[in-house]
C-alpha cells in the first residue's frame, strides 16, 4: 500500500479525517503514528464542565422541592447549558485533537457502556459520564473502566441498580422491596460475556443480587451524588455466579464478579469483536479477531495493548473503506477537515435530525455499528441535506479543490474530484465532498 | 433596536418564522433618506438571452436554435418589453413593475473579468476586482465604511453565513430559517446522483430516497416545501422574510440575497423545464419581496447579478455551457425602469466566437447605485469599493434621485 494511502487510512479509521497537514504528519510511519497515542492516553476536557455528582445533587435537590417551579426551570435550563457545553468539548476533543485515535476509544467506549438521556433523571450528566469513568480507562485495563462504570451514578440510574434491593435485605424486608436484574442482565449481556457468552438466566439474578446495595449516596448520606455502598439494601448470603460461590462479603463481591467477568475468555473474545467490527469491517476478519482476543487474555484486558493489537492487524490496512461513516462520524468529520464547527445548538439540532443526538441511544445496546443501520432512503436524504446546510453555514467557505487534496491526498476518484472542479459554487462544491462515496465512508 | 421579539413579530404571519443570528445587539443606521439597497447573487450563471431575449435580434432564432422563446401570443410566449427585447414567460410576475416603471435591465453587461470558472467568477464578482489578489472582503462591505455612522450595522446576509461580498471590517447580521436541516436543493442532488449510482450501498438508497420525495411532494403540494431548503422554492419566502425586516423602520437598510440552480448545462428547456422554474421562484421572490416592503418599496433599488453568462449555441445535452455577458436586473420603486439600459452588442459578432460579448461593466452601474441612490463618495468608489477604477465612470441616470 502507498504511504499516502496509508497515511489516510490512519487519519480516517483510527482518528476521525485528515486536517489540511495530518496526512503529512503521519507520513511513513503510520503504525507509530498511532501507537504513540495510545502510550500517552485520551487528555482530559476542559475542567469548566461540572462533576456528575454536582449534577446528581441539583437533580436530587429539584425532586426534593418538587412544588418550586422556579428552580425546576433554573435546573432545567442548567442542564441544557451543560449539556451543550460537553457536547461542545467533545466535540472539539474529536475534530481538532492531534491525538484522536484516544478520543475515537472515548467514543467507542462510551458507546460501548451506552447510557443514554432517554432516561430522562440522568440528563444532567450523561455527558460527564464519559468524560469520569471512560476517558481515563480507554488505554488503561477494562477492569478499571468497568469498576468505574458500575459504580457511576448515570450507569446506577440508567439501569435501575441504585434501586435494586436484596428481597431479604434489611430494607427489602422492612419495605417488601425487591431485585432489579437490569443492570445485571446488561453486564453479563452487553458490557463483557456478550450475548452467546454462556451465561443462564441464574447467573443474570445471582449478579444482581451480588450488586444490590451498589447506589447513589441521597442528600441526607455524606459524599451525596456519589457512589455508595449501602449494606441495608445488599442481598446477604453466598451467591454462585457462573459457577463460582460468592460468600458473603458485602462490597466485596461485586469487586470480585466484576474482576472475574473483566478478565473471562468470553469477555476477551467479545469486545475484540466489537473492536475489530468498529476499526476494520462490518463483518471483520475472524483470526483478527481471535488474535486480538488473545492479546486481551495475555494482558489481562490491557487496552493500551488491545487497540494496539488492532493497529497492528493488516486487515485494518488492507481493507478498503467500507464502514459508512455514522451521522457523528460525518459530523466531526466534517468539523475536522473544514475548521468549523457550529455552534451547540445547531450542531446538536442537526444530530437530532440525523437520528444520532449525543447521549440519547435508543437502548443500553447503544448506537449500531454496521453500514445497513444506518442507510435508509431517507437517512441517506438526510445526509445530502445536512451536507448542502453544513457548508451553506462555513463563514468562509475553503477552497475546495485544495480541500479535497488535504483529506484524501490522491485516493479521491477523478468523478468526485471532476464534480467538485465543476460545482456551480465553492459552497455547492464543499458539500459535494462531503456527501460524496469516500467521504461517507471510513 | 431591532430585537429577536421585533424581528419574530415582523414575520408573524408570514409562511415561516425565522430565526436570528447575530442581530439582538444589531444596530442599524438609517441612510439618507432612508434608502434601502438590495444585491441577489445569482450563483451559477444565469442564461441572460434565456431571462431577457432579444426577439428582433437577427441573428436570435438561428443562433439559439432549440432555446429560442416563442415570440409574444404564441403558446407560453414570451412577454414583450420593447422593439427588440422581450422577457421570458416564466417572469411574468415582474411584468407590472415593468409597467409601473420600476424595472430595469442592463443587458450584455458583466464583470470586469474573464474566466469561466464558477469559483473564480464568483469570488471577482463580490470582490469587485478585476484579478484575484487574496483580497478576501467584498465591494458591498468596503462601500458599507463609509456609509455607516460609528458602530451600527446596515447590512444583513439572508439565508445562512455571510457572503464575501458583505464580509469585511463593518459588522454585518446575518440569519436564516429556522430548524436545522435545509432540503438539499435540486442541483445539489443533480451533481450527486451519478457520484452515487455506481455505488451500491448508496446508489439505491438515494435513488428510493428521491422518488418517496418525488411521492410526498406530489401528495403534500409545493405549499408543505416552501422555505426549508435551498431550491427555487426556497427563494419566494426568504426574500418575503427580507422584505418585511428592511421595511421596519429600525431595520437594516442594505441586505444580500442568493439564489442557486442556475448553473443549467443539461436539459436547459426553453418556455418550460428546469431554468423555467428556476425563474419562476426567482420572480416570485422579487415580488413577494416588493410586496413586503410596502411603503418603502419607493425607497428601493435592488440590483441582481450574476458572475457571467452562458454560452449562445445549445451544448450536447439541451443545455448551455459558461459563457461571458449576461443580463443584469434592477427592480424598486426608485428605479427609473421600464427600459433596457446600455448598449447591445448584438448576436452577429461573438466573444470568442460564443459567448455574448460585454457592453456593460456591471461595476459601473453599481457605482451609479452607490453613488446615487446612497450618497457614496466617487473618489472612494475609484479607489476603495472598486480599486484602480478610475477609468471606469458610474453609470447615469440609473436612479430617480
Amino acid at each position: 500500500m502507498p504511504v499516502n494511502s496509508a497515511a489516510l487510512v490512519a487519519a480516517t479509521r483510527l482518528g476521525f479525517a485528515a486536517r489540511a497537514g495530518d496526512l503529512e504528519t503521519i507520513g511513513r510511519d503510520p503504525r507509530g503514528w498511532a501507537l504513540a497515542q495510545l502510550r500517552r492516553g485520551a487528555a482530559p476536557l476542559p475542567s469548566n464542565l461540572p462533576s456528575s455528582a454536582s449534577m446528581v445533587v441539583a437533580e436530587f435537590e429539584m425532586r426534593r422541592d418538587k412544588g418550586d417551579l422556579e428552580a425546576k426551570q433554573a435546573f432545567n435550563e442548567r442542564v441544557k447549558e451543560v449539556y451543550f457545553a460537553e457536547i461542545s468539548a467533545r466535540m472539539d476533543a474529536a475534530s481538532r485533537s492531534d491525538t484522536p485515535l484516544p478520543e475515537r476509544l472515548c467514543h467507542f467506549w462510551s458507546n460501548h457502556f451506552t447510557v443514554s438521556i432517554l432516561r430522562p433523571a440522568i440528563r444532567g450528566y450523561a455527558a460527564a459520564f464519559e468524560r469520569e469513568a471512560i476517558r481515563p480507562h480507554v488505554t488503561g485495563r477494562f477492569h478499571d473502566m468497568l469498576l468505574a462504570v458500575v459504580r457511576h451514578p448515570a450507569m446506577l440510574f440508567y439501569l435501575d441498580n441504585a434501586f435494586s434491593i436484596g428481597p431479604d435485605s434489611l430494607i427489602g424486608v422492612r419495605r417488601d422491596k425487591g431485585l432489579n436484574e437490569n443492570l445485571g442482565r446488561e453486564l453479563l449481556e452487553l458490557h463483557t460475556l456478550g450475548v452467546d457468552g454462556g451465561y443462564t438466566q441464574a447467573d443474570v439474578e445471582a449478579l444482581a443480587r451480588i450488586l444490590t446495595g451498589w447506589s447513589v449516596a441521597t442528600l441526607k448520606e455524606p459524599n451525596a451524588g456519589s457512589f455508595r455502598f449501602r449494606p441495608a439494601a445488599h442481598e446477604p448470603g453466598a451467591k454462585v455466579l457462573l459457577g463460582r460461590t460468592y460468600e458473603e462479603n458485602g462490597e466485596g463481591e461485586g469487586q470480585a464478579a466484576l474482576l472475574a467477568l473483566a478478565t473471562h475468555p468470553a469477555t476477551a473474545h467479545h469486545i475484540a469483536f466489537k473492536l475489530a467490527r468498529y476499526f476494520i469491517a462490518d463483518v471483520p476478519p475472524k483470526d483478527s479477531v481471535l488474535r486480538i482476543a488473545q492479546v486481551f487474555r495475555d494482558s489481562g484486558g490491557d487496552l493500551g495493548r488491545v487497540t494496539a493489537a488492532v493497529v497492528r492487524e493488516e486487515a485494518l490496512w488492507r481493507t478498503p473503506f467500507a464502514k459508512l461513516r455514522t451521522p457523528q462520524d460525518m459530523v466531526i468529520a466534517a468539523a475536522r477537515v473544514t475548521g468549523f464547527t457550529p455552534p451547540p445548538p445547531m450542531l446538536v439540532n442537526s444530530l437530532r435530525l440525523l437520528d444520532q443526538m449525543p447521549f440519547f441511544a435508543p437502548s443500553p445496546a447503544g448506537w449500531p455499528d454496521t453500514a445497513a443501520d444506518w442507510i435508509s432512503p431517507e437517512a441517506v436524504l438526510r445526509r445530502a441535506d445536512w451536507c448542502q446546510t453544513f457548508a451553506s453555514r462555513l463563514p468562509e467557505p475553503p477552497d475546495p479543490v485544495a480541500l479535497a487534496a488535504a483529506s484524501f491526498g490522491e485516493a479521491l476518484p477523478e468523478e468526485t474530484a471532476q464534480a467538485i472542479r465543476r460545482a456551480p459554487s465553492q459552497r455547492i462544491a464543499v458539500a459535494l465532498l462531503l456527501a460524496s462515496p469516500s467521504f461517507q465512508r471510513r | 433596536m431591532i430585537g429577536r421579539r421585533d424581528i419574530l413579530k415582523l414575520t408573524a404571519g408570514s409562511a415561516a418564522a425565522f430565526t436570528v443570528l447575530g442581530l439582538p445587539n444589531a444596530v442599524f443606521a438609517a441612510l439618507p433618506g432612508d434608502r434601502r439597497f438590495v444585491v441577489v447573487l445569482l450563483r451559477g450563471a444565469l442564461d441572460g438571452l434565456a431571462a431577457v431575449p432579444p426577439l428582433a435580434d437577427a441573428q436570435y432564432r438561428e443562433k439559439r436554435g432549440a432555446l429560442a422563446l416563442p415570440a409574444p401570443g404564441e403558446a407560453n410566449g414570451c412577454l414583450a418589453l420593447d422593439k427588440t427585447f422581450a422577457l421570458h414567460p416564466a417572469l411574468a410576475p415582474v411584468l407590472p413593475y415593468w409597467q409601473k416603471g420600476e424595472l430595469l435591465f442592463i443587458h450584455a453587461s458583466g464583470n470586469g473579468y474573464r474566466t469561466r470558472s464558477h469559483f473564480d467568477g464568483q469570488d471577482l464578482m463580490e470582490s469587485g476586482l478585476a484579478a484575484k489578489t487574496g483580497l478576501s472582503d467584498g465591494w458591498l462591505n468596503r462601500a458599507l465604511a463609509d456609509l455607516q455612522h460609528g458602530n451600527r450595522r446596515l447590512g444583513l446576509a439572508v439565508g445562512g453565513a455571510v457572503p464575501l461580498i458583505l464580509r469585511g471590517k463593518v459588522e454585518v447580521a446575518s440569519w436564516e430559517p429556522p430548524g436545522g436541516l435545509r432540503d438539499a436543493s435540486p442541483e445539489f442532488i443533480a451533481a450527486l446522483e451519478p457520484l452515487y449510482r455506481q455505488d451500491t450501498l448508496l446508489g439505491p438508497a438515494l435513488a428510493e430516497g428521491l422518488k418517496a420525495q418525488h411521492f410526498s411532494e406530489s401528495v403534500l403540494g409545493d405549499d408543505m416545501q416552501g422555505g426549508r431548503g435551498f431550491g427555487p422554492k426556497n427563494f419566494p419566502p426568504l426574500a418575503e422574510a427580507a422584505g418585511k425586516l428592511l421595511a421596519a423602520p429600525d431595520g437594516p437598510r442594505i441586505a444580500v440575497l442568493e439564489m442557486g440552480g442556475w448553473d443549467t448545462h443539461v436539459n436547459q428547456g426553453a418556455a418550460q423545464g428546469r431554468l423555467a422554474q428556476n425563474l419562476s421562484g426567482y420572480a416570485d421572490g422579487l415580488d413577494a419581496f416588493a410586496k413586503a416592503m410596502g411603503e418603502a418599496w419607493r425607497q428601493t433599488v435592488v440590483v441582481a447579478v450574476t458572475e457571467f453568462g452562458r454560452t449562445v449555441a445549445v451544448n450536447g445535452n439541451d443545455g448551455t455551457d459558461h459563457g461571458t455577458a449576461s443580463v443584469l436586473l434592477m427592480m424598486g420603486g426608485a428605479v427609473k425602469g421600464g427600459r433596457i439600459a446600455g448598449d447591445w452588442p448584438g448576436l452577429a459578432r461573438l466573444q470568442d466566437d460564443r459567448d455574448l460579448r460585454v457592453a456593460t461593466d456591471s461595476r459601473s452601474v453599481m457605482k451609479g447605485i452607490l453613488r446615487d441612490h446612497l450618497g457614496a463618495d466617487r473618489a472612494a468608489l475609484d479607489r476603495k469599493v472598486f480599486p484602480d477604477t478610475q477609468g471606469l465612470r458610474p453609470f447615469e441616470g440609473l436612479v430617480r434621485v
